[in-house]
């Protein structure tokens, strides 16, 4: 990441990779400024987020479905795909990239619309109902990159589990982070970069 | 007869569960850096460079690469006059496995039963262990810690004879583009061509122990092996399916014989975290 550092509603001249400004964002994200985003801004995000992956979803989806409430909200929040490593002395948590979003399709249009999510981060591509419900409800997919562990790791300046701690690795953990890097990859509007980023490669190299 | 202890393999497995984890091998790291260097597509470009980051932040703070420190697949090649003294073989590399991933804060990422428990074992066991008896008195083993998300993406076809060379290429360049972003890419791609359906899966996982800039000693192999990866590229994929000149950063393809009737061709695909590590007692 180099070039200029904006804030979220600064201004976008400044140009980064792709030609995008790399654009600031803290929780809680402003729902306007986090549906002004394109699919293929850079983004630094700092602030609270909750780790879920398949096992959490599950749970979180049988207690929509009989009609409980969640072991934390939510609303306006953001949840991170991942199943950390467990922390080594003097470190507040282990490895912690990203995991493959797909698996969470099944689960994330409901998500989505029942509880007030407001963005998810993974790594690759979304289904079409998952597109569908991101556009619905203003919502943002974001891209970590898949095998940078340790990267991100540095970025987590605290880590707590929240519930289902039976789960081990698929607890639901809350991180705060500072700067950890991020690319949009489904905007509100539905713009999809898995299918978008291939295509402008192609595009530019034919040129 | 040499004798090899129980307790040398318990040591020498937990070692190498958590180096594996922690360093990339330099083969994998030199490819990933010559991409970084290649690549012509600025967001490629900056997420090879976050890949690179990663690697020496893991290496320096003593981290795994990646949370998904993966199964613990072991490649062992057994001389026939060894003997494993104090226990059996399988107990050790269990031990050393279950002692490596909590010693070395690895993640447990196994879970009892595929279907209906799904509770973590925790300690990362049973490794799954694959022995090759050989002549002599050498004891060589490899670990392949294998990534649930790329491991998923691995495919098999049962190709017919009259397919071909198309039908291989055909079946490849489609697994690995279907799989876009989701294995982590660009990746490092092992194909198994012959056998049986089993035998060529378990030699695509094999394809993934050769060191990545190896050809196959064999020069029709080796240009298959540059073909595909040349097809693979073509795709535009890229760097964690976002777009770039890398989709995968090798293909390394085994062969061996197979039925009059059949053709069966194995895909697996190992992320660009492609630890291995080999250690001779």
């Amino acid at each position: 990441m180099s070039d200029t550092i904006n804030n979220i509603n600064g201004a976008k001249d400044a140009k980064g990779v792709c030609g995008t400004a790399i654009i600031k964002i803290s929780t809680p994200v402003d729902r306007g400024a986090l549906m002004s985003l394109r699919a293929g801004d850079n983004v630094l995000l700092t602030g609270t987020i909750y780790t879920a992956r398949d096992a959490a979803h599950k749970r979180f989806i049988e207690c929509i479905d009989k009609g409980e409430p969640l072991p934390l909200s939510l609303d306006n929040q953001i949840i991170y795909y991942c199943g950390p490593t467990p922390p080594a002395p003097n470190h507040c948590i282990g490895s912690a990239g990203p995991t493959t979003s797909s698996r969470m399709d099944k689960y994330a249009p409901d998500i989505l619309r029942k509880t007030g999510l407001s963005a998810m981060i993974g790594k690759g591509g979304r289904s079409i109902d998952v597109i569908s419900a991101i556009k619905e409800c203003g919502a943002v997919y974001f891209a970590a990159a898949g095998g940078a562990g340790a990267l991100i790791s540095s970025r987590i300046k605290s880590s707590q589990i929240i519930c289902y701690d039976d789960l081990g690795p698929e607890a639901v953990y809350k991180f705060e982070v500072e700067s950890m890097p991020l690319i949009v990859a489904v905007d509100s509007a539905g713009n999809d970069l898995y299918e978008s980023g291939p295509q402008e490669y192609l595009s530019q190299k034919s040129r | 007869m040499r004798t090899v202890l129980y307790s040398s393999i318990v040591n020498t497995v937990r070692q190498m569960c958590i180096d594996a984890a922690y360093v990339l091998p330099d083969d994998v790291l030199a490819r990933i850096k010559q991409a970084h260097s290649d690549e012509t597509f600025p967001r490629a470009r900056d997420i090879l460079g976050q890949i690179i980051e990663n690697a020496n932040i893991a290496a320096e703070k003593k981290i795994p690469v990646c949370q998904d420190t993966g199964f613990a697949l072991f490649f062992v090649k057994m001389g026939c006059g060894v003997r494993v003294d104090g226990g059996n073989l399988n107990d050790a590399v269990n031990e050393g496995t279950r002692k490596g991933y909590a010693e070395g804060y690895l993640r447990g990422s196994i879970v009892n039963d595929p279907v209906f428990d799904r509770k973590n074992t925790s300690g990362n066991t049973p490794a799954l262990i694959h022995v090759d008896l050989v002549d002599g008195e050498q004891f060589e083993i490899t670990i392949l810690p294998k990534g649930g998300g790329c491991e998923n993406m691995g495919g098999l076809a049962m190709l017919k004879p009259a397919d071909g060379l198309p039908g291989i290429i055909k079946f490849v360049r489609e697994t690995v583009a279907g799989a876009g972003g989701n294995p982590c890419p660009p990746t490092v791609v092992g194909v198994g061509i012959g056998g049986t359906a089993d035998a060529a899966c378990l030699l695509a996982k094999k394809a993934l122990l050769r060191p990545v800039g190896v050809n196959h000693a064999d020069n029709r192999y080796a240009k298959l092996e540059n073909g595909l990866l040349e097809e693979i590229n073509a795709s535009g994929i890229g760097p964690q399916g976002l777009g770039g000149k890398h989709t995968a950063l090798w293909v390394s393809v085994e062969y061996m014989p197979c039925h009059i009737a059949s053709m069966p061709v194995a895909v697996s695909i190992n992320c660009h975290a492609a630890r291995r590590l080999t250690a001779v007692l």
